[in-house]
């Protein structure tokens, strides 16, 4: 594929906030993607989703879940998104959360990707932790929320439903 | 069928066993399957009713097209899932103060979703009773308006500029 298309990495774990992922599928459709999430049974999804929305070149990866309170289950995550990450060299890295998502973001800061944080719309009444964290290290921090959104970020552009 | 789903991670008793109270009583004969939440050795485990603790993706989505009412926790995959099938979603929040949750996130997508068509929420056993018998007797039908199968295209768009930015 050439240098002209751009290549995203759509990171998201499994459950909430993977459905939410596969929602944005339009906004990669003329790019080549890598999903990533935490659950291998997901592959078919993705590959599903990828064809409805028209994305050129779509591919899948499944990494360990974590959250706060598993702390070797969150260094393994980290170390197999930094893997995939250095393999794949995406130029945009998306993510709708949680765990997987925010190290994505930071990891892909490092090797000057382009960064997406859409904070989950399960969080209506205030961001999530992870989005306050990450949101000032992505290029663009949105809200699902127009109520939340504010001048510094995150921005409201609509939602996934 | 009725369709039970309590989310990936944690278990959710109360609504588990409000179902379960459902099942002995007022909806003895109702086709019901659950899938439950990885458990402890305190956690509830329902007896008028078939259930798993997690199924794969795929069966997921087989058992919401199968059903004609879904009963869930608060959460976004079986919300999202229902309102794009067109299913009555009968949802309970899980709350922090019941250990039930981190936070009480759930409660706050239960006010904002709660006026969605289709979408009927309960807080206990009485409530999620009255629900199912009511939706059951009025004949379940599915929803005129099925959600899109992607996001609004003002957020596709915006994400879509940021990528192909120079």
């Amino acid at each position: 594929m050439g240098k002209s298309t751009p290549h995203v990495m759509a990171v998201a774990s499994a459950g909430g906030h993977w459905i939410q992922l596969t929602r944005l599928s339009p906004a990669w459709r003329d790019c080549r993607v890598t999903y990533v999430t935490t659950n291998p049974d997901l592959r078919n999804m993705a590959k599903d989703v990828a064809a409805a929305a028209g994305v050129k070149q779509a591919d899948f990866h499944s990494v360990a879940d974590a959250n706060r309170s598993r702390k070797f289950r969150l260094l393994l995550s980290l170390l197999q998104i930094a893997f995939v990450m250095l393999r794949q060299r995406p130029d945009v890295v998306i993510t709708t959360g949680a765990a997987p998502g925010y190290f994505a973001l930071r990891l892909g800061r490092l090797i000057k990707c382009r960064t997406v944080w859409v904070d989950s719309i399960a969080n209506a009444d205030e961001l999530s932790l992870s989005g306050q964290m990450a949101g000032k290290h992505a290029d663009l921090w949105l809200t699902q929320w127009e109520h939340l959104a504010l001048p510094e970020g995150p921005e409201f552009h609509g939602a996934v439903v | 069928m009725i369709f039970l789903a309590v989310g990936t991670q944690l278990p959710f008793d109360r609504l588990a066993r409000a179902l379960d109270g459902w099942c002995a009583q007022t909806g003895r004969g109702r086709e019901v399957f659950g899938q439950i939440g990885k458990m402890g050795p305190e956690s509830f485990r329902p007896t008028h009713f078939e259930w798993q603790a997690q199924i794969a993706p795929d069966q997921f989505n087989t058992k919401m097209q199968q059903a004609d009412v879904i009963v869930s926790h608060a959460g976004m995959g079986t919300i999202i899932t229902a309102l794009n099938l067109g299913k009555p979603l009968v949802i309970m929040a899980r709350r922090a103060h019941l250990n039930e949750h981190r936070n009480d996130h759930q409660h706050g997508t239960v006010k904002r979703f709660r006026e969605r068509e289709g979408v009927f929420a309960v807080e206990n056993e009485k409530e999620l009773s009255d629900t199912l018998v009511k939706l059951l007797a009025d004949g379940v039908e599915m929803q005129e308006e099925r959600i899109s199968r992607f996001a609004d295209e003002s957020l596709t768009n915006a994400l879509h500029e940021l990528i192909h930015k120079h």
